[in-house]
């Protein structure tokens, strides 16, 4: 597998040369996509690349989305185990696909719900020998079936969020999000999407081409990294175990 | 320009004048108030070191980063932070800002990391963010600590507004500011906000609640959408307008700009030509000048109006538009547009009138309107 040292993703994380220490350790990364563009294939590339054999990462993985099976057939096809990476500690999986917040501000208590996820994150990362601390990668996958499943309230998954956050600077570990851009309409301020970008250390966004589909080109890809104050764009094409990435003008197909 | 945002806070407030108080005010399209906010912070606690300022300690109240965060920036700018800390403190709302850890303590094995031991010393974590009240009481009592009563001053850092106002209500906020800028022993105090979180009404808010309001703003223009924003997006990411409006007491409004570059190091101010270069933006494109050079507005300056010299000593003359008041004048209206031109340092200017033809009447002490019925 040579692809690493073309990828052109890789390259805008800053994860091209070392991936340990953990380049996006205290990060936080948001993710955001569109309807005709899904990027949940940089989520899986994030999850193999910390998960690769060269590293000691550990990945907290919080499922609002898919079950279990449906990342662990994704990250085989990638050349990745899940299951077994599970049961190495790691690789650590919430299925958070029934979790129903209990409704009103009363609901919101230590017993259920969000903060109790907190909780369990907290608790899975202290019960890590300190050394792994900084390897620590939380991928929440995704925002907007938090909120459904905090009942619309996205106060309340910005508290989490921030919590979450608190983790970055407590274990200097990373948070990756997925968020969808075309669920918050222009009209109405989308205050809890610009906040996410504001929260970022780095913005990953997936937006079609805007000359629409085609079969070489599935999507355009624009990392803006603030810390190394750069500004990236390219275009992509998912194929079955890779993900192909060029900039425009240059596609193989 | 930054400089002079410093020194307002440094001087302070006024004996029965309200404190001094600043937003930075900025947008996802130019993110850079916090840095512009660090700038400020670092800047106002040298000169609190140096005992240069008004006030003799800094609160820090932080919501969006964490105290580290600070005591860092700090450190990096060359200040010996463990032996200062009689003069900061952090009121840590970022840590905990709900009780949630708190919380979780109570019910089950959750163990809270202890903070290193700088850290411990100089932040205290507040964890009641909803309660405006008790914000309040515990900034002004960590303030009286610094100082020690009587009547010497500290200064207030809120990073940032937004947290406030997604915990509380608008009323609430913008009372706490305003009793933080009546408090008589608050010297100075500044915040940041990102103003496309919030209404309009909101940010206006909390401008109005400020002496100095300090915003950033792309330097690009993106039109949404376009491919070719590309490149603007790549400048905005490293480039910004900063327009500061300062307030007088009277009322009198000044706004001054300049360009923000954001490096790996930290934040550069750099002052824009004059005028020009500002409006050129907002001029839009004409084939002839709308705008004046420097030498012709000193020679437009020097022009002596005909109503001018009236009263002083010489004869008065009022041009009927027949002959010059020079008489040689006319003759040589090409040599003096000359001299006007050539000649920097000359003193006066003049008005060259033709007349059109004989149709247009002189004027006289004839009301040209003295038919008119009204």
């Amino acid at each position: 597998m040579n692809q690493r040292s073309s990828n052109l993703l890789d390259e805008a994380l800053g994860l091209d040369q070392v991936i340990e220490p953990w380049p996006l350790r205290g990060r936080v990364v948001a993710i955001e996509d569109q309807v005709e563009t899904s990027g949940s294939f940089v989520l899986h590339h994030l999850l193999k690349c910390s998960l690769s054999p060269n590293s000691s990462n550990v990945t907290i993985f919080i499922a609002f989305s898919e079950p279990f099976s449906h990342y662990d057939r994704i990250l085989r096809k990638l050349g990745c185990n899940l299951v077994s990476q599970r049961d190495n500690s790691r690789f650590f999986f919430f299925d958070m696909l029934k979790l129903q917040c209990p409704d009103g501000d009363e609901g919101i208590t230590p017993e259920g719900g969000l903060i109790a996820l907190y909780g369990k994150i907290h608790k899975t990362i202290s019960a890590l020998p300190e050394i792994c601390w900084r390897n620590v990668s939380i991928i929440i996958d995704d925002l907007s079936l938090m909120e459904v499943a905090a009942n619309g309230s996205s106060d309340y998954v910005l508290d989490f969020l921030h919590y979450c956050r608190t983790l970055t600077s407590e274990f200097d570990c990373s948070l990756i999000t997925l968020n969808h851009e075309d669920i918050y309409s222009s009209e109405d301020r989308p205050t809890f999407f610009i906040q996410m970008e504001y929260l970022a250390d780095i913005l990953i966004k997936a937006e079609p081409l805007a000359t629409g589909l085609a079969t070489d080109v599935h999507g355009q890809l624009t990392v803006s990294n603030k810390g190394r104050n750069k500004v990236s764009n390219f275009h992509f094409k998912v194929k079955e175990n890779v993900v192909e990435c060029f900039y425009p003008g240059r596609s193989r197909g | 320009m930054a400089e002079s945002i410093c020194r307002a806070l440094r001087d302070g407030a006024l004996e029965g004048e309200l404190a001094p108080a600043l937003t930075i005010k900025d947008s996802v399209a130019s993110p850079f108030a916090l840095q512009v906010f660090s700038h400020v912070i670092s800047q106002l606690f040298s000169s609190i070191l140096a005992g240069k300022s008004q006030s003799r300690g800094l609160v820090v109240v932080s919501f969006s980063r964490s105290p580290s965060f600070y005591l860092d920036l700090l450190k990096n700018k060359g200040i010996d932070v463990a032996s200062s800390n009689k003069q900061i403190q952090i009121l840590d709302c970022y840590s905990d800002p709900l009780g949630w850890k708190d919380q979780l303590a109570g019910s089950r094995d959750f163990t809270a990391l202890s903070n290193e031991a700088l850290v411990s010393s100089t932040a205290i974590v507040f964890r009641e963010v909803k309660h405006m009240d008790k914000l309040y009481n515990s900034i002004i009592e960590l303030g009286k600590g610094l100082v020690r009563g009587g009547k010497i001053r500290f200064s207030i850092a809120i990073d940032s507004v937004d947290e406030m106002l997604r915990h509380a209500p608008v009323s609430s906020v913008a009372r706490l500011l305003s009793n933080l800028r009546s408090h008589d022993q608050i010297s100075s105090l500044f915040w940041l906000l990102h103003s496309d979180l919030h209404e309009a009404r909101v940010s206006a808010v909390l401008e109005y609640l400020s002496s100095i309001v300090a915003s950033l703003e792309p330097s690009h223009q993106l039109a949404n959408g376009q491919r070719g924003d590309l490149e603007n997006f790549k400048h905005n990411s490293k480039k910004g307008k900063f327009h500061v409006r300062f307030k007088k007491r009277n009322g009198r409004v000044r706004v001054m700009s300049e360009e923000v570059q954001i490096e790996q190091s930290g934040i550069n101010f750099t002052s824009l030509p004059p005028e020009g270069a500002i409006n050129q933006g907002l001029v839009p494109k004409v084939q002839f000048s709308l705008q004046l050079s420097e030498k012709e507005r000193i020679d437009k300056a020097n022009v002596v109006l005909p109503f001018e010299h009236q009263g002083n000593g010489k004869p008065i003359q009022i041009y009927d538009g027949r002959r010059s008041l020079v008489d040689s004048k006319h003759e040589r209206p090409v040599a003096a547009v000359e001299n006007v031109q050539t000649n920097e340092n000359c003193g006066s200017g003049e008005i060259i009138y033709y007349r059109d033809s004989d149709d247009e009447m002189p004027d006289s002490d004839e009301d040209p309107d003295d038919d008119l019925d009204i």
